[in-house]
């Protein structure tokens, strides 16, 4: 339940496949509605017909795995009204399995252009930079994401001087690999710990993190330590910005997410096992262990904290992202149904 | 108003008015100024008071303590004259602490230097006003200097070193180190020929508080301490022998330590005691004396709770506190201060500990302590931070950054026991890239519910009242 962004992306083909079917519907019942004037007995009746099979077909819709592998028999009948129109006859009277290869074909494609999109997408967020970081300005960053890297790297092109605190973010330590590339690339950066956010917020300009995922409600899902951060950030007054590209955004609604939604990693990485390996050994009074450690490796911001949302298709309010979900995923996807083995 | 020796004229201990002693300090100062211009006893104007107390700023540079400098610094207890009053409330501002980037005042501390420091070459530009030196150049060098007995006794020698290796960590272990360390000096001290015993000991005082500054800067405790052993000094009658004032100097140092640090540590303990409840879940950051001690104590009366305990970098401090808690039979959760608002769900009560609480209620305590308490604030979970209250301080701070310790950077860089993390080895001279490793940081009264004091559990509103009652003017109840 950890990787969010996969569920995203395998709805969001789902939801591609049944776009390009519907928009096939919405095409075949257009080209009804020019057949329909005929005035021929039969096809009147070949008419009703195909009129309520596409009725059928677009209120019960087809499984997707039968539209995908359609076989020529009734179920695409529709296709084959009788009249006399021009491109749409080209196209009904097509063979069945050079439709179906068409649909398919249509589907890879748009498929490529959503990979092409997340591929791309700190790219465009990038472009976005130079509106929000001026002169001057002091931004701190929470772990290491490379949307925010390039955000960053973006403004500095285009000349903007600022300075950059770097929170270390603790067990997985990858602010200090942001730090060292970004120092690299000549940004005037410094690295502290995230015990000492609090202490230097209060000097900072903007905040600016990149999550793991976005749920529906607004909220996000980011690096352990990150509600900390925001909680400092709003005390002071400082805006919390948030970078991501679209596939993160999750249709789900976040329901004890710091349970269900996380995910504990070995606690070694926060005590080591060589020097407590005596005291893992210490029982209490019912046999439960003395000592336990606690290493989540999600943290959940609730939407009150997060100040905007930076993405690929532009700035959002937090308030805002539910309705991006009615672009990009279908109803019926929400809860992927488990098959039952028949 | 002539100085004039008082023949006997009141007993040492005697509860003097308040403008009575602002009277005499201000006598003294002046005596003081009068004495190192001319060496003939004429009486100073006011502006010669006023030029002695700026003077000494630079003779010892001790941010904490150097506000009460004026108040301390005596030749000899000599009745002065009746200064007005109003003239005196003016000087009872706080002196501005030396702030390191005035580069005069650094060029004269360092000349009186005795610990030879090389200033870190990748400074943060925030805190150039705070000393940031090469970190383990000073050891080595210290260490081989350990023979060379003058100027500074070998006791305070030892302490020194052991606060640069970090062997003394903690405020209050560090004040009974210093205090310890003070007495033995005391007593191999003797007075040179033709010298008082009062000034000359009060001069060697600051400078072995000079060198232990240099070692690592001093803390809000040890400044507190410092002030009173320094008017200790001052209000000696100079009818006593060298060795009866020794005596009284030692006897008057273990009675600070046990009066001020370990019976107010059992006071505290027992009032904490109290909020303490079955079932209860108290987390606590980073390792504190007064918090271990309270948790202990409630396990021996017998009360089941759990304790969590949040661990911050780079001290990693809460894993001494995990081992003798562990070791004692608590049942325990550790976790980093990354997870305190994954474990603050469970958690019923906070306890923190305060290196210092400053007078307008805002907590002088650990970096990360701030982080802790405002995520608590969040879920409404009671804080109450445990402190002595002779770590109480007049001197008011608004952020972390005014005043502040900074550590090595190194320390950052590091990861110990992760070999896999060491992308920033070597980076510490990058000209882009800079490490900050900040000590303290300051928690803002709005997050604090109750301050558990000797003096009882206050709001922290009424810090200022405690340190106007109690601490001024070294009256020590």
């Amino acid at each position: 339940m950890s990787e969010l962004a996969v569920g995203n992306i395998v709805r969001r083909v789902l939801h591609i496949i049944r776009e390009e079917d519907h928009s096939n519907t919405r095409d075949a019942v257009e080209g009804f509605r020019l057949s329909v004037g005929g005035d021929n007995d039969y096809i009147v009746e070949q008419d009703h017909l195909n009129l309520s099979v596409a009725a059928q077909s677009s209120l019960c819709r087809p499984s997707l795995h039968a539209l995908l592998e359609r076989s020529p028999d009734s179920a695409t009948t529709y296709f084959t009204a009788t009249t006399e129109d021009d491109s749409e006859e080209k196209r009904k009277s097509l063979d069945p399995n050079a439709r179906s290869l068409e649909f398919r074909r249509k589907v890879i494609s748009a498929v490529n252009d959503l990979i092409e999109d997340i591929n791309t997408c700190h790219l465009v967020i990038a472009e976005l930079a130079v509106e929000h970081i001026h002169h001057n300005e002091v931004i701190l960053t929470f772990g290491r994401s490379r949307t925010v890297k390039e955000f960053l790297c973006a403004a500095k092109e285009k000349k903007r001087s600022f300075g950059l605190f770097v929170a270390e973010g603790a067990p997985k330590y990858q602010g200090h690999l942001l730090a060292k590339e970004l120092a690299a690339r000549g940004l005037q950066t410094t690295v502290i710990t995230d015990s000492a956010v609090f202490a230097m917020i209060s000097r900072v300009n903007m905040v600016i993190v990149g999550v793991h995922a976005v749920m529906a409600n607004g909220g996000v899902i980011g690096p352990v330590g990150l509600n900390m951060v925001a909680l400092a950030a709003r005390k002071h007054a400082v805006p919390f910005v948030v970078v991501t590209g679209t596939h993160k955004l999750c249709p789900l609604y976040p329901n004890n997410p710091e349970v269900s939604l996380n995910e504990m990693r070995s606690p070694s990485e926060v005590l080591s096992f060589e020097e407590f390996s005596d005291c893992m050994d210490y029982r209490i009074g019912t046999g439960a262990p003395q000592l336990h450690v606690g290493n989540p490796s999600f943290d959940y911001v609730p939407p009150e904290l997060v100040s905007l949302f930076i993405t690929d298709i532009g700035g959002y309010y937090p308030s805002y992202m539910y309705r991006l979900i009615a672009d990009y995923y279908s109803s019926d996807d929400l809860v992927i149904q488990q098959k039952p083995a028949s | 108003m002539q100085n004039d020796l008082p023949a006997n004229s009141k007993p040492l201990k005697e509860r003097t008015s308040k403008a009575e002693r602002r009277a005499l300090q201000e006598a003294q100062r002046a005596a003081k100024a009068a004495a190192k211009a001319e060496g003939s006893k004429l009486p100073a104007t006011t502006s010669g008071a006023v030029a002695s107390a700026n003077v000494k700023p630079t003779k010892a540079t001790k941010p904490s303590s150097q506000k009460n400098d004026s108040a301390t610094v005596a030749s000899s207890e000599k009745k002065g004259g009746d200064r007005p009053p109003e003239k005196d409330r003016k000087k009872d501002a706080p002196h501005p602490r030396m702030q390191y980037d005035d580069k005069s005042r650094v060029e004269k501390a360092k000349r009186r230097a005795v610990v030879k420091q090389t200033e870190a070459r990748n400074r943060v530009e925030l805190f150039r006003h705070l000393p940031q030196y090469e970190h383990g150049t000073q050891l080595p060098d210290l260490e081989s200097k350990f023979f060379q007995l003058d100027p500074v006794h070998p006791v305070v020698y030892k302490v020194g070193l052991q606060y640069i290796s970090g062997d003394i960590s903690g405020g209050n272990a560090r004040c009974i180190a210093m205090l310890q360390a003070f007495q033995e000096a005391i007593k191999d001290y003797s007075t040179p020929d033709e010298k008082t015993l009062t000034r000359d000991l009060t001069a060697k005082i600051n400078s072995y508080v000079s060198f232990l500054n240099e070692c690592r800067p001093l803390s809000i405790s040890m400044g507190n301490a410092i002030r009173f052993l320094k008017n200790r000094i001052a209000k000696l009658p100079l009818t006593l022998s060298e060795s009866e004032a020794k005596a009284f100097l030692q006897s008057d140092i273990e009675q600070f330590i046990s009066e001020k640090i370990i019976l107010a540590d059992k006071v505290i303990v027992k009032h904490a005691v109290t909020k303490i409840r079955d079932g209860d879940v108290l987390l606590t950051h980073g390792s504190s004396s007064a918090v271990e001690m309270i948790l202990l104590h409630a396990h021996e009366l017998g009360k089941q709770f759990r304790v969590v305990i949040v661990d911050s970098r780079p001290k990693l401090e809460g894993q001494l506190l995990l081992r003798r808690l562990v070791g004692k039979g608590l049942s325990c959760t550790y976790a980093n201060i990354n997870a305190v608002s994954y474990i603050m769900h469970e958690v019923t009560r906070v306890f923190l500990g305060a290196s210092s609480v400053l007078s307008n209620g805002t907590v002088y305590s650990r970096v990360g302590t701030a982080c802790v308490a405002m995520v608590a604030h969040e879920f409404r979970v009671p804080v109450l931070v445990c402190c002595e209250a002779y770590k109480f301080h007049e001197r008011v701070q608004l952020d972390s950054i005014c005043s502040n310790e900074l550590g090595d950077p190194d320390a950052i860089s590091k990861v110990p026991g992760r070999e896999d993390i060491n992308y920033l080895d070597g980076c510490t001279n990058s000209e882009n890239l800079q490490l900050l490793n900040l000590i303290y940081d300051a928690t803002p009264s709005d997050y604090v519910s109750m301050i558990v004091t000797d003096y009882g559990m206050v709001p922290p509103t009424s810090v200022p009242v405690i340190v106007r009652e109690y601490c001024r003017d070294q009256v020590w109840i």
